[in-house]
């Protein structure tokens, strides 16, 4: 019993896994749609986008900052691409490259003004959250645009519109940042920097180039999940991530995943789950026929009880309890 | 015995605030210094000095018989010069081990972390040092602090530091934890690889593991002693004798 306990306290992500599972088995058994082939990989789609941000997110987090602006940074992406190609003429993959490169110069200028002009990250992207979505309103004239022709085909298939492309990049990225994470020495500074940034800055961790790189992580992480929502959804939408929806989905995920905004602690699986969990509750009270105002509401306690949750947790283990 | 360290004339002014007046103090290879003294005598002015953190405004500072500017704490540290605060410089979330190899971490595979090699040196390291903990799994925030600070000690030997300077190692602790923090710069002593200055309050629990004490008063250092000469007696009486003359001078003005 005690040595269940303590894995479980280990590994904060089984409890997300728990209630991942239970809400599946509940939905599963109120009706049966939950599980059909077309559902599933509704359920995919949904989690896939906000996983992705949220790992990028959860690397932010546990590094002490934060990133409002990945959502609209997500809602740019797909317009760079569309620039490039229909008005700059660019070739397709140069052109799915900048747009990725957009995010990520947009992550050092966040990580520049947080850790170089000391504006704490909430203030910086914030400003940045606005500056962009003035640049996607105001390049769009607040039209949708059509995916263009040169990437409407084979790369468009790979890069969201097929079934399972969405599953099968939220694996990958998720694996590739867990191992950063947890087995890097990337990772152990993140982790470091966020705990104690003096003590991490005196034993030689190079404290500003950690914080401006997981910027830069995060911002082409929602430039990525910004493509691949255009491709899936097959219209390139100034409303892609919703404004702020789906920077506040990866921060719930993340949190309910059980990375603390504290800094110095966080796991990438935990937030992957968080993501699917959030993806559950909607697809499953949208397919049982209740209202999607309740969702919100459900989210709200969600957040609340496993932040509650995840404080008591690390109080335990510090206590020595484990 | 050949000193490793030793200042000239080190003086620091803040402002119009003399904090420390042409201090010469030596360091032998492989002792123990005491540095003593009351609030504001100085003490961590010049372990500050010494670490790189503060720069003097005149006077020199020679390691090994040749003089060094310290620009910095790190460049201090590159030459084998480290302070070891009681809790700042680890990291609470990180497991024991990753705390010792943070900053100079061993890799291996795809630059992956070699957890196994760095847990197993960890551990081996700690018990040649006598530094007992649970496992070098175990959170940071998990231990107490005479644990955190033998391993904040422990890192810095295995980075091969030369000199550790300890700024008030035994403060905030009980007698135990005190302990077992003396019985670690005792191990160090009889090892001999490492020379130590030690800031402290405790002037008992100074005689008992330094070589040599030195008082600083006002800036300057007034008693330089080895210890097998002096006796807690003689130590107590000159501090409360500064204390009387300081009061006298008062009630006279």
């Amino acid at each position: 019993m005690r040595r269940i306990r303590e894995e479980f306290l280990r590994h904060r992500e089984a409890s997300v896994l728990v209630v991942a599972i239970g809400l599946g088995l509940y939905f599963v058994s109120v009706t049966d749609v939950f599980v059909s082939y077309d559902n599933l990989v509704n359920i995919s789609q949904a989690t896939a986008p906000a996983a992705i941000v949220a790992c990028g997110t959860v690397l932010l987090l546990v590094s002490g900052e934060i990133d409002l602006s990945v959502g609209v940074v997500a809602a740019l992406a797909p317009f760079m691409m569309h620039y490039a190609i229909d008005f700059w003429g660019m070739p397709a993959i140069p052109a799915i490259l900048l747009a990725l490169l957009t995010g990520t110069a947009i992550g050092l200028g966040n990580g520049f003004v947080t850790v170089v002009l000391r504006v704490p990250s909430f203030v910086t992207t914030l400003g940045t959250f606005y500056v962009v979505t003035g640049v996607v309103l105001t390049t769009s004239h607040a039209y949708p645009a059509e995916i263009p022709a040169a990437v409407d085909g084979t790369i468009g298939q790979w890069l969201g519109a097929a079934n399972w492309a969405h599953l099968g990049w939220a694996l990958v990225i998720v694996t590739v940042l867990h191992i950063l994470l947890t087995r890097t020495r990337w990772g152990l500074h993140t982790i470091a920097v966020g705990g104690n940034l003096l003590g991490a800055s005196e034993a030689g961790v190079r404290t500003g180039r950690i914080k401006i790189g997981n910027f830069m992580i995060g911002g082409t992480l929602g430039a990525f999940a910004g493509l691949i929502e255009a491709f899936r959804i097959h219209t390139i939408d100034p409303n892609i991530g919703g404004g702020t929806g789906l920077m506040f989905t990866a921060v719930s995920a993340a949190v309910i995943g059980g990375t603390a905004l504290a800094g110095g602690s966080g796991t990438i699986i935990g937030c992957a789950l968080g993501a699917l969990v959030l993806a559950e509750l909607q697809n499953g009270m949208n397919l049982i026929g209740i209202s999607a105002n309740p969702y919100f509401l459900i989210l709200g306690a969600a957040i609340l009880l496993s932040m509650i949750a995840n404080v008591s947790l690390t109080r335990l283990r510090r206590a020595g309890r484990t | 015995m050949t000193a490793i360290l030793r200042t000239e004339s080190l003086s620091k002014r803040f402002g119009a605030v003399t904090a420390l007046q042409e201090v010469s103090l030596t360091l032998e290879q492989g002792e123990v210094l005491g540095l003593i003294g009351d609030n504001g005598a100085g003490k961590s002015t010049l372990v500050k000095l010494l670490c790189g953190f503060h720069q003097p405004d005149s006077g020199r500072i020679l390691l090994d018989g040749e003089e060094i500017v310290l620009k910095s704490v790190r460049q201090a540290r590159s030459l084998g010069i480290d302070i070891v605060y009681q809790d700042l410089a680890l990291i609470n979330e990180l497991s024991v081990y990753h705390n010792m190899f943070l900053g100079r971490e061993h890799v291996g595979f795809g630059r992956l972390l070699s957890n196994r090699r760095m847990r197993r040196l960890a551990t081996e390291h700690l018990e040649a040092m006598g530094v007992r903990i649970p496992s070098v799994d175990v959170e940071v925030a998990k231990l107490s602090g005479g644990q955190r600070q033998a391993i904040a000690v422990a890192r810095s030997v295995y980075s091969r530091s030369r000199i550790l300077l300890l700024d008030e190692p035994l403060a905030a602790m009980g007698a135990k934890e005190g302990a077992l923090i003396l019985d670690l710069v005792s191990d160090l002593k009889a090892r001999g690889e490492v020379s130590i200055v030690i800031i402290a309050h405790n002037y008992a629990q100074i005689l008992e593991v330094c070589d040599r004490v030195n008082l600083l008063q006002h800036g300057t250092i007034t008693f330089d002693k080895p210890t097998a000469r002096t006796s807690l007696q003689e130590l107590t009486d000159l501090v409360v004798a500064e204390y009387r003359r300081a009061r006298t001078r008062g009630a006279g003005e």
